[in-house]
């Protein structure tokens, strides 16, 4: 199987503060890989250093090339990333916010292409946010604009999806059309990196990448027992996995000991 | 969708046209004179229309970079730069009211404008590049309030310039010439221009700035280009016009209400609106005590002031309610 990305004694440091600690890793390319643990685990830092993002020392790799040697349109073509709380003016229209997502396709000054268009609607219909496209963005709730903001990051159409919690204000039906999406993409060989906080949800995915403290501690199958283990032990056992219906679920433990509910 | 926005973009446009037009037509109709209203009434609409659009231009760059609907043209320092070049020109060589001799007009423009760009110069420095937002508006700040304070000692050592810093201060257009409002149109074309090339770059950052990164936005480039555009602009306008408050904060905001639109259109419609803006202030001015003339700068900021402080009521009631 061959590696999307590729970190190799990859460090980084934020405010004085070391936040990332030598890690060694490998995304497999078209697969859904979730990187979980608990807050200040460093999951967003190590997604701004996949995506180049974050000044590091040590090495990324995408498909065997140093990321810091790509130009910066190849490298925008390639990786799109989504963070977390990142807008901070509202006063763009839903359509153009879904339309900046195709800016590494575009020339500088040219207008935007049929292609785009259609790129765009077909994003911002899969996220449900079509019938938004003539509002701004401060116009719509929390989660109605994290349906838009995804809706960027999909119309980019690059093969290495970056998400730093996707699922940020979404309701229950529309997390599960997120889920969708994700498998769609997956199907069509795009390679999906995720931050979650729903372990819940992350436990769909192919693979789960561990943290603690900056650190990798484990990278398994999402249906590892090995990998369950992991996760119940970075959030200091507060948390049990059980099987349920052919999927995992995640019940709090409560004063120490486990409920069961079945 | 495409239809609404050319029509407000053709609505603006003829709107900061009649009143353009309004105004020169009114002082054509009892001037005692061609040349009056050739050689000083026709130039000062003219100028007052180019020192509001840059200032609109300004103010919607600067909104736009700095993610923040309170910047305003002069958080860069320029003003108080300008307010000091021109203070350090008096103090030099003037005392005499600067407008009354040409000569000393044109001196004081140039003072003025140096004034601007060098405090945009040492407000970078401060920042150490351009490279952090919050930094550079800190030493914006930093810059504006220093020389703030040695303008003011300078006017308290040397009383009789305080006079004339005083209509600096304020901002007039009464004293435009046409090679004024020539360097003003030339400064005007280039900074929209260069401003409609970064456009796209002040969409992304909307975003914040690591999206913007992440789509491949050469945001150094970008962000020294539109300060470029901000320092130029602003200090043309302070350097001719003086210090008018206000016109660079509420244009942008204003055609925010008004349109929703990419920030292509908005810095064009920001750049309309801000020179309508200034010459129905200016007219105002002129005929609201005539024969006495207000200075525009006060009006601007009564009239501004106002308008915004009725925007932040209205959002807030509005926020309230959803």
């Amino acid at each position: 199987m061959s590696a999307a990305l590729q970190t190799w004694q990859l460090s980084a440091d934020l405010g004085g503060r070391r936040v990332l600690q030598d890690i060694d890793l490998q995304i497999a390319a078209g697969r859904w890989t979730c990187v979980v643990g608990p807050n200040g685990a460093g999951k967003s830092s190590l997604l701004k250093a996949l995506a180049g993002l974050l000044p590091l020392s040590g090495q990324v790799l995408w498909q065997g090339q140093p990321v810091a040697s790509l130009t910066r349109q190849q490298k925008a073509l390639q990786l799109s990333w989504l963070g977390q709380g990142e807008a901070s003016s509202l006063d763009l229209r839903v359509w153009d916010v879904a339309m900046l997502g195709r800016m590494p396709h575009q020339s500088w000054l040219a207008a935007p292409s049929a292609q785009d268009a259609q790129m765009v609607e077909a994003a911002l219909r899969a996220t449900q946010a079509w019938d938004w496209r003539e509002r701004t963005l401060g116009e719509l709730s929390g989660g109605e604009r994290q349906r838009v903001l995804l809706a960027r990051v999909m119309a980019g159409n690059a093969p290495t999806l970056l998400m730093d919690e996707p699922l940020a204000n979404l309701d229950p039906p529309h997390q599960v059309d997120w889920l969708e999406q994700v498998h769609c993409l997956l199907a069509q060989g795009t390679t999906v990196v995720s931050v979650l906080h729903e372990i819940g949800m992350a436990l769909h995915a192919d693979d789960i990448v561990v943290m603690r403290e900056g650190r990798v501690v484990h990278h398994g199958a999402g249906r590892d027992a090995a990998t369950h283990a992991a996760i119940e032990d970075v959030f200091g056992q507060r948390i049990r996995i059980h099987a349920l219906d052919g999927q995992w679920v995640v019940l709090p433990r409560l004063g120490g000991a486990i409920t069961s509910i079945d | 969708m495409l239809l609404t926005l050319g029509l407000s973009v053709v609505l603006l446009g003829t709107a900061a046209g009649s009143q353009g037009w309004q105004a020169w037509w009114s002082v054509g109709a009892d001037a005692v004179s061609h040349q009056i209203v050739w050689d000083i009434r026709l130039p000062r609409s003219l100028g007052a229309w180019l020192g509001g659009a840059l200032l609109g231009l300004a103010g919607a760059v600067a909104q736009g970079l700095f993610r923040n609907p309170l910047a305003d043209p002069y958080l860069l320092g320029s003003a108080s730069g300008a307010s000091l070049g021109v203070g350090v020109y008096l103090s030099l060589w003037g005392g005499s009211a600067w407008a009354m001799n040409a000569w000393l007009g044109l001196g004081l423009t140039g003072a003025a404008f140096v004034g601007a760009v060098l405090a945009v110069v040492l407000t970078l420095l401060l920042a150490r590049g351009v490279q952090q937002t919050l930094r550079l508006l800190l030493a914006g700040v930093v810059v504006g309030v220093v020389l703030g304070a040695v303008t003011s000692l300078i006017s308290l050592l040397q009383p009789k310039v305080l006079q004339a810093m005083q209509g600096f201060m304020l901002g007039s257009t009464a004293f435009v010439s046409w090679s004024a409002c020539a360097t003003m149109a030339a400064v005007l074309a280039l900074c929209l221009a260069l401003a409609w090339v970064f456009a796209r770059v002040l969409d992304a950052l909307s975003l914040g700035e690591a999206t913007a990164q992440s789509l491949g936005v050469p945001l150094p480039q970008a962000r020294m280009a539109l300060v470029g555009v901000i320092s130029l602009a602003t200090g043309a306008a302070v350097a001719h016009i003086g210090l008018v408050a206000f016109v660079g904060l509420a244009a942008p905001h204003l055609v925010r209400s008004l349109v929703r639109c990419t920030h292509a259109w908005r810095l064009l419609l920001s750049a309309l609106m801000g020179g309508a803006l200034l010459v129905l202030a200016d007219v105002v001015a002129r005929v609201l005590l005539a024969p006495q003339e207000l200075p525009v700068g006060v009006l601007t900021a009564v009239l501004g002031g106002g308008y915004l402080l009725w925007r932040v009521y209205r959002d807030a009631d509005s926020g309230v309610r959803s």
